[in-house]
């Protein structure tokens, strides 16, 4: 197989000017220099942090690989290395092929042009030249679903038209080798589907593709190999499932995987594991219905327990608490049960959650478990598109007009809206 | 609803690409010499499509549009004619004052506006410049390239104007596309420094306009050149504003005199700035986007 990208010893350091000495205007060096003119000689402390430190890599035609990561780990700087967006302080890398990059959705949008004049300007500067934008404008355009607007000025968009045809744009650029940052974590899930499809499209097209993510089913299905970096180094490279599989018990056990994980003892009971119970072969932390929904969460219980409490609370991407809930009192034989809360409707817009589970015994804590991995809500969205009227609840409403006569009356007509169940 | 492309066994394809033609070596930033101007071609539709922005963005957001772009000009030159030449009485080469202080505007506003777009282009752009690779030197480019439409619709005017005092324009005429190309490559040559140096220095952007000021006083805009003393020409032709704004006026309506030496003198220098501007923005330009 012919290798494409080929890194070696990679490094990026950083500077912090240490504060005092820092001037990001003339005027601050202009005082900084009067003040103490002599530290103008000196060579200047700084204070420096390698965000990448001799990473060595390479990436064979056609492959898809994934790159993943605590956020800072250095995963983006990676990516603007290899897209030539910074140098490197040390190391070199050579890239065979056209390379194209995909660090931010919309990237060259300019509120006042239309959808229109901002595809070719967004094209242009991802790096498509207007004939290729011309042979592939109505195809983008049927991809971003927004034909009538095309000509309206993009600042009037709603936040999911203006991404869908950033999106449009960018899926549609036919390099040789794709870099992709985290994009996808924005937009509806179905538009998000459609996306991944297309990007499937092009791993399969035999395009190489160097994708940073942090949601891990995206990596397990697309890639073929991953790369995990961690504090700035190669900490794993290999086969998805082994660098995942190893990836996730790492954030797992690790106590300062991003969030607090709080433990308690654990040795009378744990929880393993939870799931939606959704039918065989769906995914199992993909919630793509408004309901009914039974969640369940797998606990291994030691020793029996007699006035168990079970604590449960949904939170949201900024950690709000969307919904919480304790059962008690809870009696608990050993070995291994599920605990399942069935949910008549979960009205969610769509986005990442996740679920905190906890156990306690007499006012001890025997476990608290904040999930992994979260779940994804693709619920079919029914809310107005504009972000600032669509509110927090995914919530199909039926509505219905009738004229005063004919209040009362059971042949009213009624005109419904209710967007369709699954 | 759309269905979940779930694929649990990706494996790798077979097929084989056609071998790429680009190689690229990605090194830490070395050595001076390293303009790698040849790329700049590649990006040319950038380049196009940048100015494009600039122009329909300046067209739509401002009301009366393309009115402004002439009334600016005008109005200025009302002024002008009124302080510098009714009641301060500088001599005007034997022109119409309106037509005299036009002549400067016009090449004139088109340097001040492209030399202060130029400064705060890197700012402007550091959305786009951390997210994805072009060459930077497209961007101040682009800069000075985007003024010369407001600069074509005050020619238009500024010919329209001669014309209606009677002035007939001579084969020297044909020597603006050179004195434009000047006054395109001033602005570029200093805007390179600026833009480069604004990118870490942030206020450098706001002494830009004093600067520019100053500069006007030290171009012959509201006076003839003439008024300088013989043996301070040369230093004056250091100024290449000078010779551009000399040149113009001389091109449109054959009064004054030809650009002699002084425009050699104002070409050298560009030259000089640029080139240095060059190297100075391409030294810069790592370190730019790690700061802005």
């Amino acid at each position: 197989m012919t290798t494409v990208i080929h890194a070696e010893g990679l490094g990026k350091k950083y500077r912090r000017s240490l504060s005092a000495r820092r001037s990001d205007t003339l005027r601050d060096a202009f005082t900084n220099f009067v003040r103490s003119p002599l530290a103008a000689f000196r060579p200047p402390q700084h204070e420096t942090f390698w965000a990448l430190r001799d990473v060595s890599l390479e990436v064979h035609e056609g492959e898809v690989l994934g790159l993943i990561g605590r956020n800072g780990a250095g995963k983006t700087t990676l990516l603007k290395i290899l897209s030539r967006i910074t140098r490197p302080t040390t190391g070199w890398a050579e890239i065979r092929g056209r390379v194209r990059s995909l660090l931010e959705v919309g990237t060259g949008f300019h509120g006042e042009l239309s959808g229109r004049e901002n595809a070719y300007l967004s094209g242009s500067i991802l790096g498509m030249s207007k004939r290729e934008i011309d042979r592939k404008f109505d195809e983008i355009v049927a991809f971003a679903e927004i034909d009538k607007f095309i000509d309206t000025p993009v600042k009037h968009y709603s936040s999911g038209m203006y991404v869908r045809l950033a999106f449009a744009v960018a899926a549609h650029l036919e390099p040789e080798i794709l870099l992709v940052d985290e994009v996808l974590a924005v937009g509806d899930i179905n538009f998000q589907k459609k996306c991944l499809g297309k990007m499937g499209d092009v791993a399969r097209a035999g395009r190489t593709v160097v994708l940073v993510s942090h949601q891990l089913n995206q990596i397990r299905r697309l890639c073929h190999r991953v790369v995990w970096i961690d504090a700035g180094s190669v900490r794993h490279d290999g086969p998805t499932h082994e660098v995942v599989s190893a990836y996730e018990s790492a954030m797992a056990s690790d106590g300062t995987s991003g969030r607090v994980s709080l433990r308690g003892p654990g040795t009378k009971a744990h929880f393993i594991r939870w799931e939606l119970g959704v039918s065989p072969g769906r995914e199992l932390h993909t919630l793509d219905i408004l309901g009914p929904i039974t969640v369940k969460f797998i606990l291994e219980v030691q020793q029996p327990i007699r006035k168990g409490h079970h604590g449960i609370v949904l939170h949201n991407q900024d950690r709000q608490v969307i919904w919480g809930s304790a059962i008690e009192p809870l009696e608990l034989e050993a070995g291994q049960h599920e605990l399942s809360h069935t949910f008549p409707m979960l009205p969610l817009r769509p986005g990442m959650y996740s679920w905190l589970v906890s156990l306690w015994e007499d006012g001890e804590e025997l476990d608290e478990w904040d999930c992994t991995p979260d779940m994804l809500v693709g619920t079919e969205v029914h809310q107005h598109p504009r972000d600032e009227w669509n509110g927090i609840l995914n919530m199909p409403a039926r509505f219905e007009v009738r004229k005063d006569e004919c209040f009362g009356h059971d042949h009213a007509s009624a005109h419904s809206t209710s967007p369709q169940e699954h | 609803m759309a269905t979940a492309t779930s694929n649990p066994s990706v494996e790798a394809p077979a097929t084989k690409l056609p071998r790429g033609s680009v190689s690229v070596r990605i090194e830490p930033p070395r050595g001076l010499f390293n303009l790698h101007l040849g790329e700049l071609w590649a990006y040319r539709e950038l380049l196009y499509f940048l100015v494009w922005r600039d122009v329909k963005v300046r067209y739509k957001q401002t009301v009366i549009g393309v009115l402004w772009v002439v009334l600016q000009p005008l109005l200025t030159m009302g002024v002008f004619t009124l302080i510098f030449g009714r009641l301060a009485k500088l001599p005007s080469n034997g022109l119409p004052y309106p037509v005299f202080y036009f002549a400067a505007l016009v090449p004139w506003a088109y340097f001040s506006t492209a030399l202060q777009k130029c400064t705060s282009v890197i700012v402007d752009n550091q959305n786009v410049i951390t997210k994805v690779y072009f060459p930077r030197l497209v961007l101040p480019i682009a800069a000075v390239s985007s003024g010369l439409v407001d600069f074509s619709i005050g020619f238009v005017v500024m010919i329209a104007l001669t014309l209606g005092y009677g002035i007939r324009p001579t084969i020297a005429t044909f020597l603006l596309p050179v004195l434009i190309l000047l006054a395109v490559l001033t602005a570029l040559s200093v805007g390179l420094w600026t833009s480069a140096l604004n990118a870490l220095y942030r206020d450098v952007s706001s002494i830009t306009p004093f600067f520019v000021q100053f500069w006007m006083l030290a171009s012959p805009v509201a006076y003839p050149s003439s008024l300088v003393p013989e043996r301070w020409r040369w230093l004056y032709g250091l100024n290449p504003m000078a010779g551009v704004i000399d040149g113009f006026r001389w091109a449109l309506t054959g009064h004054g005199q030809p650009p002699g030496p002084m425009i050699l003198v104002s070409a050298a220098m560009v030259m000089v700035l640029l080139i240095g501007g060059l190297f100075f923005f391409q030294r810069m330009e790592g370190n730019v986007t790690d700061r802005v």
